[in-house]
């Protein structure tokens, strides 16, 4: 149950940690999923309650400076040591030890009892959770840090080559983004963006897909782009080649059992946008050897010399004007009317809805 | 005797005219002063084909009687056109059947036992044993199906062979079978004059190496037009293949004719000119115009695919191809030639159910292009109805709806190439051997029921002098978005389109409207 109300700010666990007060915060697929009732129950027990929603974050700290919150909450920012092996890594959203430490359990902020989150006025981070922002980027492109992390993540994790045809499938935040990632990051010989609504369609273009079809069409154009063959099965058809890789940013059935029908044999289906309990068919999987993988978060990067994502994202960030994909924004006592819009941005022609707390005074 | 064609002058009088608007009918009024082109009516039909056809193959034009030709031990092949005409296809029996079985029995007589039997589709799509049944009649298909009775196969590397280049470069390949025969009997049907002569085997025979060279779009701007082969780039590279061809290889030309008998009496409105319609003309038109307003795409369109033409013979020509061809081409201009003084401001017409390249199937945006914007467009000699600049007006829906066994890579043409460029030498440079090459298309062609990968492109620039030409090009009913696509504007009705046009032409522009089908060939002056 999702309600807007005053509760006690929340305390710094330990003297290292500080006081953010985020100014803009946006509302994410997963924080939908979860007011919905559609998000994994898998979550619940890496979950604390009550909890104050909101990991997209851009804030200022008590000095004046604005930074971004890098929201997994990994063994450092629970000062575990030694860190777990995934930590030690540099992949801690895949922390062992999210029930550790002097925080309650909880995989990121926003999603944890203790630290707060970004759809309230005050929360409280462990500075190696903190990026400065540039004076170049404005709160509306930083809000967008976070999941732009996510995607750049989920760009070097696919790892296409320039040789590959790539498909991004879904043009939400994460499939946008997801766009413009691998465009930077694994630039592939051709990029096929699958978008529904028209604005989602010209900004896949924008931000750099060569191809931009409709996910009514994926079938033919897939198969053209690729010279694949394609069979009409009883339900739905397959291609025998297909996409080298695909980034799935939808999450749901219809999208997960089109990709993994579409992508070639031996290829690969990263996971980026967050699924929840689906119905997927997984013969193709199993028949088609195909390396399906999530991409959840971010933390450093191995293909990029140990780079920490959120660092990558910033760095490219300002050439690729996010702020363009913010908004509208709402204040929080708006929130019914926030959430509503958001569930329907796709339609209505946005992209990131946002919290915008600017006004409010502590 | 028959009616010529007629070009009647719309006064306060004039009933409201036919339009065809694909799988259905309009009766429009144009505005007083317009022109009405009327096709001629359909001359008599020979009474006793099975007589001339006999006749012909005895007394050949330019050559030996066929019986003569034939000998005990000799490999004969027999060629003949697909299914893309005559259209509507026409009511049993074919008249390639009548030919066909008159030529197997001279070959029986003399005791001849390696016939073989080839459809002559080119890049056509395969068609259905029901399809080539109906051609060939039961009788052929029972004795040859499937051994030795079979469909050209462009694509097969085994079965196309290249005999060489012209003087002009134009590379020339025939089926194998064909090449190696010690006698090819090719049977025609030419409904339209842009059909038959040397154009038969260099295309029917061909694979897309060999069409290549005149199914392109330098070739397609110089045909003016292309129902004239005299004024036809298209033509002269077709003649020059087609003398190689006959270097290698002894063929005997069989041609024939069939009136404009287009429509069975339940349409026999269509046929007709609106001042003739009989109290149940009226009532047809108007139980069609109900049927079609009201009935489910899917049920109106089976029921116009369903129809059979009872075309009549009007001529049977055999002998040597371009002796043959010219008697050919004097008997279908004797059918469709009217003659129309000078050219207008604007051209309408209506855009049928069907085209050669949509037998049992939807006519796609694309083919809408080729029908209307090629060959109604082209249907003339000298020069075109519509002048320079002037607007060309078609009805037609003109939705997004495409036959996935049929036209698959017509999907991809429209999604893709249309959204880039509708420039023919760009979309040549960009795409077309991408298309022509696709494996899956290749696939699909040789196996399935589909058009050949690159057949969208044929189709498109099939159009290109019409677009050329137009100053603009309306149509009229069809889905916006669609319409653009293929660069034209979209009105929603005759009226608007008559204001569109005056942006283009000024305004009060001379206005012709082709009544067709049945079709003709304007004889301009």
């Amino acid at each position: 149950m999702l309600k807007l109300g005053d509760v006690d700010e929340p305390e710094l666990p330990t003297r290292e940690w500080v006081r953010v007060m985020p100014t803009l915060s946006g509302i994410c697929g997963s924080d939908l999923a979860a007011i919905g009732g559609h998000a994994s129950l898998y979550l619940d027990p890496l979950t604390s309650y009550p909890f104050v929603p909101g990991h997209e974050v851009v804030g200022t700290l008590e000095d004046g400076s604005r930074v971004v919150i890098e929201p997994a909450l990994g063994c450092k920012v629970r000062g575990i040591e030694p860190p777990c092996p995934r930590c030690a890594e540099g992949r801690p959203g895949l922390c062992y030890n999210v029930t550790e430490g002097p925080i309650e359990v909880g995989l990121q902020t926003g999603y944890c009892a203790d630290t707060g989150g970004g759809w309230g006025e005050v929360l409280v981070a462990h500075p190696s959770q903190l990026h400065q922002v540039p004076d170049a980027l404005s709160d509306e492109a930083a809000v967008l840090i976070e999941p732009f992390a996510c995607c750049v993540h989920a760009a070097l994790r696919g790892g296409a080559s320039k040789e590959d045809i790539v498909v991004v499938s879904g043009a939400g935040t994460i499939g946008l983004l997801t766009i413009a990632a691998v465009k930077l990051f694994t630039p592939p010989r051709r990029l096929i963006a699958i978008a529904k609504h028209p604005t989602q369609r010209d900004l896949a273009k924008k931000l750099g897909a060569d191809q931009v079809i409709s996910p009514s069409e994926v079938f033919q154009r897939i198969r053209f782009a690729t010279g694949a063959k394609r069979l009409d099965g009883m339900n739905r058809s397959l291609l025998l080649g297909g996409a080298d890789v695909t980034f799935e940013c939808v999450g749901r059935a219809d999208a997960l059992n089109d990709a993994v029908r579409f992508t070639r044999e031996g290829g690969t289906v990263v996971a980026v946008g967050m699924p929840g309990e689906e119905k997927v068919d997984w013969a193709p999987i199993w028949q088609r050897e195909l390396t399906v993988m999530g991409a959840y978060a971010y933390g450093a990067e191995p293909k990029k010399k140990g780079k920490r994502t959120f660092q990558l994202a910033l760095e490219a960030a300002p050439e690729l004007h996010l702020e363009t994909l913010t908004g509208p924004t709402f204040g929080l006592g708006e929130y019914r009317d926030a959430i509503a819009y958001a569930m329907s941005a796709g339609k209505l022609g946005a992209v990131k809805v946002a919290f915008d707390l600017r006004g409010l005074k502590i | 005797m028959p009616r010529p064609g007629a070009v009647i002058e719309v006064d306060r009088n004039t009933p409201p005219v036919l339009f065809h608007f694909g799988e259905g009918v309009r009766l429009e009024r144009l505005p007083l002063g317009s022109r009405i082109v009327y096709p001629p009516d359909p001359l008599e039909p020979i009474a006793h084909p099975e007589r001339a056809i006999k006749r012909a193959l005895g007394k050949p034009l330019e050559d030996d009687p066929l019986k003569s030709l034939l000998r005990r031990g000799m490999k004969l092949t027999i060629a003949f056109d697909d299914l893309s005409l005559p259209l509507p296809p026409m009511a049993a029996p074919d008249v390639r059947q009548l030919v066909m079985e008159e030529v197997i029995d001279m070959a029986a007589e003399v005791g001849i036992e390696d016939i073989h039997l080839i459809a002559a589709l080119g890049l056509h799509r395969r068609m259905t044993e029901d399809e080539i049944r109906h051609i060939v009649g039961e009788r052929i298909f029972s004795t040859f199906w499937p051994d030795r009775l079979y469909q050209h196969d462009g694509e097969d590397p085994e079965l196309n062979v290249y005999i060489g280049k012209t003087a002009q470069g134009e590379e020339v390949t025939l089926h194998k079978r064909a090449a190696e025969s010690d006698l090819v009997v090719y049977v025609n049907l030419t409904l339209v004059p842009m059909d038959g002569g040397h154009k038969s085997m260099s295309t029917g025979l061909a694979s897309y190496r060999g069409i290549r060279a005149h199914h392109n779009a330098k070739t397609l701007l110089g045909s003016r037009s292309y129902m004239n082969p005299p004024d036809s780039a298209l033509h002269h590279s077709c003649i020059r293949q087609g003398q190689l061809i006959e270097d290698t290889v002894r063929v005997f030309h069989i041609e024939t004719t069939v009136n404009n008998h287009a429509f069975p009496a339940i349409a026999n409105f269509m046929q007709k000119r609106e001042t003739d319609w009989t109290a149940q003309d009226q009532a047809m038109f108007l139980g069609m115009k109900q049927l079609t307003d009201l009935a489910p795409t899917a049920f109106k369109r089976n029921i116009f695919h369903a129809m059979r033409a009872p075309y009549g013979l009007t001529g049977v020509h055999a002998g040597q191809v371009d002796a043959v061809h010219d008697k050919t081409l004097e008997a279908v201009r004797n059918q469709l030639s009217v003659r129309v003084e000078g050219q207008t401001d604007i051209v309408t017409m209506g855009v049928p159910y069907l085209g050669p390249y949509n037998v049992n199937s939807p006519m796609n945006p694309i083919l809408v292009a080729c029908m209307g914007v090629g060959y109604l467009f082209n249907f003339y000699r000298n020069k075109p109805v519509l002048r320079k600049g002037g607007v060309l007006i078609l009805t037609h829906p003109c939705r997004y709806e495409f036959d996935a066994v049929q036209h698959p890579s017509y999907i991809d043409y429209y999604d893709e190439v249309l959204a880039d460029t509708r420039d023919p030498f760009e979309i040549e440079q960009k795409y077309e051997q991408r298309f022509a090459e696709d494996p899956w298309f290749r696939q699909l062609y040789r196996k399935s029921h589909a058009y050949h990968g690159v057949h969208p492109h044929y189709a498109w620039i099939w159009a290109a002098h019409g677009i050329d030409h137009a100053g603009d090009i309306i149509i009229v009913g069809g889905e916006r978005e669609v319409v653009h696509r293929l660069g034209f504007k979209a009105a929603t009705t005759l009226e608007d389109a008559f204001e569109m046009a005056e942006q283009t032409v000024g305004r009060h522009p001379s206005v012709t409207h082709m009544r067709m089908p049945p079709i003709m060939l304007a004889d301009v002056e």
